[in-house]
């Protein structure tokens, strides 16, 4: 197929940006596109800086991403479940899921390792605290090496690390955004945005995203910024009469 | 072994020869009315069971040293184990005996008198004062082996016409307790020839585990010996006892003519599969090799009983006295032995030889039925099974407890609505929990104090301060009030209000006001923060 008939594909009919959740394994799409993310075509290991440790936004920037219906292996080091709290369950949204605590990170990278050759695993995700020792180019090239072997998507969670040298594929870094507006109330907070920005890819240019949930948490919708606030790009998330209807009552 | 305690203490105080005047002491226990020795030297000259003060009063120079029974009974389970090397049913009896059934076992090891004499040799290089009594009951060999002064072994002669052929099929027992001198091979043999209850005559009545009272009524009668009671017409003795615990019926136990059921069940015996060295081996690499050879052994009898495993021992039986065990679990059950055989490869580095392995033992100690299953007709392997191999090769390196999967708990507190399972109670399916769009993604594990500034005493928060940093709230949501469980908690828990936060950056919290003003419950209520959300 060629590449104008995938990114036709992927639109959907009304013509707007919303995105499929189609996981790690998502097509290649034309990083300029704006309502596109640029994500590699075969599974391979990506790397997410979370812009602070204490900022849950690259948990749900990459849950928005992960395929589902097959297990999941998430690998936590203990730093990282001390700082940045453990997995939840019931919050993650019907993955199945198998959780690793691991006693430090040559730990995490092990169990990462084992479960990459594991090709019935849908992903496997590692949450590392800090620049470790036992991180290095060699630990982050092996991960990349098994995840293109064994066909299974890997991401590496960084928090409060440095992007030294490193082999993963694909590098973002991913903040916390204001959320969109909530249909029924607009004190609370509605459905999760984030910015990302792809610091370091191969076969992509890097660029600043912002993307944004849609209401029903059944897709994302992405905006390339090419300004410093292009958020107003973003779809407008639910039910719009309902909320102007509120505000006459109110 | 009612020497036990003593020697143990001998051992562990470094004394060679406890016959020695300088070592005049007594293990004491605390009783109702002061101290009682639990155990002394044979320096000491005293009995168990005396009063300490009565024991110092004739010798002031007995040194009293805390028993520690314990330390004793662990010592005692652990010999248990060891003692699993000779048959898979041992149990402890009291504390300071064990008891095995060695039927059908005792000509691997050259007969009847080639096991007692492992036993014996097996226990004097541990060190241990033992004393073995072989016979066709129960409670002939608990009483030859306590109170017998004769031979330490009896074999009495097949029960013919004596007791019906269930209990004589029943099983032999062994027993231990100390020799008064070591007993020779003449000894032994000629106890063979005789009778059971030639035999048992002369024991005293305390043989027949009787409790004391009926114990103490028999010897009140001048009935002091076995051999005298059973001279009595079994008449007179029914009529004389009625309680549960009467001489007539420990007389028929003891003589094979009542049946004494088996305090362990008779059950199917897990598959094992053994191998004993020629000599121990203190080669760390000996297990590795070993179990290379059992794993084969083992699957093998699996097949053939249609079983997969769920728990793995490897026991290695070293020639000190220790068991060095090796345990792997696996989530589904499975009879693949590349699979077994890695499950427990690595762990067999961690076995301590010690001063080296005589016997090493393979056992599935915990199975479940697996039938012939379907190969794949191409080469990858099923999902299921290979998460399963994947969750078991996990567990195996970091943990029983740290590899698991989420399972739903029914409770409202967010920390126990999701629990998490080991490697032991996973499900055939992995299952996805349900969705929950009001919970975080990620949960602290200690819901840790935050500093909120809120419009008292049930307003919404304005400001939160955590770990030192300021966060404006700009939008809330809340309050989702969770009631205390009452049924589970002290009474004096609060109820918990959770908003779900976002900070001016964008960033999600869930936290929530510990309890109301006015709640009878406590003062001003604390603030926590409890998760993140994606």
């Amino acid at each position: 197929m060629a590449d104008g008939e995938q990114r036709a594909a992927n639109r959907s009919p009304n013509g707007s940006t919303a995105l499929p959740r189609t996981g790690f394994n998502a097509e290649r799409i034309g990083s300029d596109q704006e309502g596109r993310l640029p994500w590699p075509e075969a599974p391979t290991l990506s790397e997410v800086f979370a812009s602070n440790a204490r900022d849950g936004g690259a948990t749900g920037f990459l849950l928005a991403q992960v395929a589902r219906g097959k297990p999941l292996l998430w690998v936590q080091e203990r730093m990282a479940m001390l700082e940045a709290g453990r997995i939840y369950p019931p919050g993650l949204g019907g993955v199945e899921l198998i959780h690793v605590d691991a006693r430090d990170a040559r730990a995490a990278l092990w169990a990462m390792e084992e479960g990459l050759r594991c090709s019935a695993l849908g992903a496997v995700i590692g949450e590392i605290w800090g620049d470790p020792k036992a991180l290095d180019f060699t630990a982050t090239r092996r991960l990349a090496v098994a995840a293109e072997r064994y066909g299974v998507a890997a991401c590496l969670i960084r928090l409060g690390g440095h992007a030294n040298l490193s082999g993963a594929r694909m590098r973002w870094r991913i903040a916390s955004a204001p959320s969109a507006k909530h249909p029924l109330d607009a004190k609370a907070p509605g459905a999760a945005a984030w910015d990302a920005e792809l610091f370091r890819a191969r076969g992509f240019a890097p660029g600043r995203w912002s993307i944004a949930c849609d209401a029903h948490g059944q897709g994302i919708q992405v905006s390339h910024e090419k300004s410093a606030d292009r958020r107003h790009l973003v779809a407008a998330a639910g039910d719009r009469a309902l909320v102007e209807g509120e505000r006459r009552v109110g | 072994m009612p020497r036990l305690a003593i020697e143990r203490w001998l051992k562990a105080s470094g004394a060679s020869d406890d016959a020695d005047e300088t070592w005049r002491v007594a293990l004491v226990v605390e009783a109702a009315h002061g101290q009682l020795v639990h155990a002394a030297t044979r320096a000491a000259r005293v009995r168990r069971g005396t009063r300490l003060t009565d024991a110092r009063a004739l010798d002031p120079g007995l040194q009293a040293v805390t028993a520690d029974v314990a330390g004793d009974a662990d010592l005692l389970g652990r010999l248990a184990r060891w003692a699993s090397r000779w048959s898979p049913l041992v149990e402890i009896d009291g504390e300071d005996g064990l008891r095995m059934d060695v039927s059908g076992v005792a000509h691997l090891f050259g007969g009847e008198a080639g096991l007692v004499c492992d036993i014996e040799a097996r226990f004097a290089r541990l060190g241990l004062t033992c004393r073995v009594a072989l016979a066709a009951t129960t409670g002939a060999a608990w009483g030859l082996a306590r109170f017998s002064t004769g031979p330490s072994l009896s074999f009495p002669s097949p029960l013919a016409g004596e007791g019906d052929s269930a209990i004589a099929e029943r099983g032999e027992r062994v027993r231990r307790s100390p020799p008064p001198h070591p007993p020779t091979r003449g000894e032994r043999l000629e106890s063979k020839e005789r009778d059971l209850s030639d035999l048992l005559a002369p024991l005293p009545v305390t043989a027949l585990r009787l409790p004391p009272g009926p114990t103490r009524t028999l010897e009140l009668l001048g009935l002091k010996t076995i051999g005298q009671l059973a001279g009595v017409p079994r008449r007179s003795l029914a009529r004389r006892f009625r309680e549960a615990d009467n001489p007539l019926d420990a007389l028929d136990r003891m003589l094979g003519r009542k049946a004494e059921p088996l305090t362990a069940a008779p059950c199917e015996a897990p598959p094992r599969a053994t191998i004993r060295l020629a000599e121990p081996v203190a080669d760390p690499s000996a297990a590795r090799q070993a179990l290379g050879l059992l794993v084969p052994k083992l699957v093998e009898q699996l097949a053939a009983r249609r079983l997969g495993v769920r728990r793995l021992i490897l026991c290695g039986y070293r020639v000190d006295g220790e068991v060095a065990m090796a345990v792997a679990a696996t989530a589904l059950p499975t009879r693949e032995a590349k699979h077994l055989r890695r499950l427990l490869v690595d762990k067999t580095d961690e076995l301590d030889p010690g001063f080296g392995f005589d016997a090493f033992l393979l056992e599935a100690s915990w199975c479940e039925s697996l039938g012939a299953a379907q190969e794949s007709l191409v080469e990858e392997p099923r999902g299921e099974r290979a998460v399963a191999e994947l969750v078991d090769r996990l567990t195996v390196k970091l943990g029983a407890d740290k590899v698991r999967r989420p399972v739903a708990r029914g409770s409202h507190l967010p920390e126990r609505a999701s629990g998490w399972v080991g490697v032991e109670d996973f499900l055939p399916t992995l299952r996805a929990m349900a969705v929950n769009p009001s919970r975080p993604q990620r949960l602290l594990d200690h819901p840790e104090a935050i500093g909120v500034i809120y419009a008292t005493p049930e307003g919404l928060p304005r400001r939160f301060t955590w770990r030192r940093g300021v966060h404006d709230i700009s939008r809330v949501e809340g309050p989702e009030r969770i009631a205390p469980e009452w049924w589970r908690e002290r009474a004096s828990a609060r109820l918990r209000d959770y908003y779900r936060v976002e900070d001016a950056s964008g960033r999600r919290f869930w936290i929530y006001r510990e309890g109301v003003i006015g709640d009878g419950r406590g003062g001003a209520p604390e603030w926590y923060l409890h998760g993140l959300f994606g």
